[in-house]
């Protein structure tokens, strides 16, 4: 399932796409240790597999609480995309 | 002092299945869809439809799913305790108190949307009362993937309520008079409901008519959905699920945009995700989980 966390707005869309049948191999999750935000979580999704998506509380800011990784000037330090090794986490800005 | 109008109330009902008795089935769920706007409480004997409630939802979250699960029984002779597994999903499903589990509205929608127009569903678009999904699923109605957009009142239920109370024309023709003019507008610009009301009056003031009006803003609401459609894809058949649904002024236009149909039900589009919810409930049943 392709899980689409965030928003869309005047401003631009605003998304998290997490491929969870990718996320689910991944045993060790190191995408919650390494956001500096901690707006990862692990859950039990809707059909019980183990699977990581964006916590409730940010996914209607998320293009503040991920600032640190993408500032405005354009340069990006995506740390969650980094340690990913199944390649299941795109943003969508 | 005159009395007010509330032209966005639409009609709140119940239904029971005069061919099914209760007492014959084997399994007897619901599912609890307590939305931000409408609530649903639907109980499913053996997977079919058997009764429904579908009413506003109040300020208290488990008061509601108490009186909409309350009202769907009313004179079948059911008490809670003859339920063997509830669902509650939608925003305040975890707010259900006499519910088994929590399941998102997502998934619950998805697997309503399977039953109610068929396994060939793969596109749903469900336009609730606060916010607005776009859900692929496959022949089980299983999620493939989903979008959501609950930060933006624009094509939402709620924002055609406030445009119902604007114009002064009952929700429920709302769709139809959008449909009375001449020459299709242009959408309204805003993609917020507050400031689209303020170009709306605008318009009004400026000699649009109110039909040319609604138009204007169910093309907006068509635009403005068909956007959150294009980031996951379009793959028919195509369905329409929430309140939106039944406003033909926004699914002509839809379907106009998209180019694609979309499919038709008997059943009312309000109760997709509590049907969803009812069918897990009968799944989680079946493989023991109560």
């Amino acid at each position: 399932m392709i899980a689409n966390y965030g928003y869309k707005d005047g401003s631009g869309d605003f998304f998290i796409s997490i491929d969870t049948d990718k996320c689910i191999a991944c045993e060790d999750k190191p995408c919650l240790e390494a956001c500096p935000i901690k707006i990862l979580e692990k859950f039990a999704d809707d059909y019980d597999d183990e699977v990581v998506g964006v916590k409730e509380e940010h996914r209607k800011k998320i293009k503040y609480s991920c600032a640190e990784c993408k500032p405005a000037s354009g340069e990006r330090n995506l740390a969650c995309q980094k340690v990913c090794q199944p390649g299941a986490i795109e943003h969508s800005w | 002092m005159a009395e007010v109008k509330e032209y966005w109330r639409w009609k709140e009902y119940n239904w029971k299945n005069p061919d099914i008795n209760w007492q014959d089935a084997a399994v007897i769920t619901a599912g609890i869809d307590v939305g931000s706007v409408s609530s649903q409480a639907v109980i499913m004997c053996d997977g079919e439809l058997y009764a429904f409630s579908n009413m506003r939802t109040g300020s208290d979250s488990p008061n509601s799913a108490l009186n909409a699960i309350n009202w769907a029984m009313a004179d079948t002779g059911l008490t809670q305790k003859n339920i063997h597994f509830t669902v509650g999903t939608g925003y305040g499903r975890v707010n259900v108190p006499f519910a088994d589990r929590a399941i998102t509205e997502i998934a619950c929608h998805a697997r309503g949307a399977n039953y109610m127009y068929g396994p060939t569903v793969r596109t749903i678009l469900d336009m609730g009362g606060q916010d607005c999904k776009a859900i692929h699923c496959n022949e089980k109605g299983k999620v493939i993937s989903f979008i959501m957009n609950d930060k933006c009142a624009a094509g939402t239920g709620r924002g055609m309520e406030v445009f119902a109370n604007l114009l002064g024309v009952s929700i429920e023709e709302v769709g139809e008079r959008s449909l009375q003019v001449d020459e299709e507008p242009g959408p309204v610009s805003s993609t917020c409901v507050v400031f689209a009301k303020t170009e709306a009056t605008g318009l009004l003031r400026s000699g649009w008519s109110t039909e040319k009006v609604l138009a204007a803003y169910c093309s907006a609401m068509a635009h403005r959905v068909v956007s959150l459609l294009e980031r996951i894809g379009m793959e028919e058949d195509f369905a329409i699920t929430g309140g939106i649904a039944k406003n033909v002024g926004v699914v002509s236009r839809l379907e106009k945009e998209l180019g694609v149909k979309a499919l038709k039900t008997r059943h009312d589009t309000q109760i997709a995700g509590a049907i969803g919810g009812a069918l897990f409930a009968k799944a989680l049943v079946e493989k023991g989980k109560k």
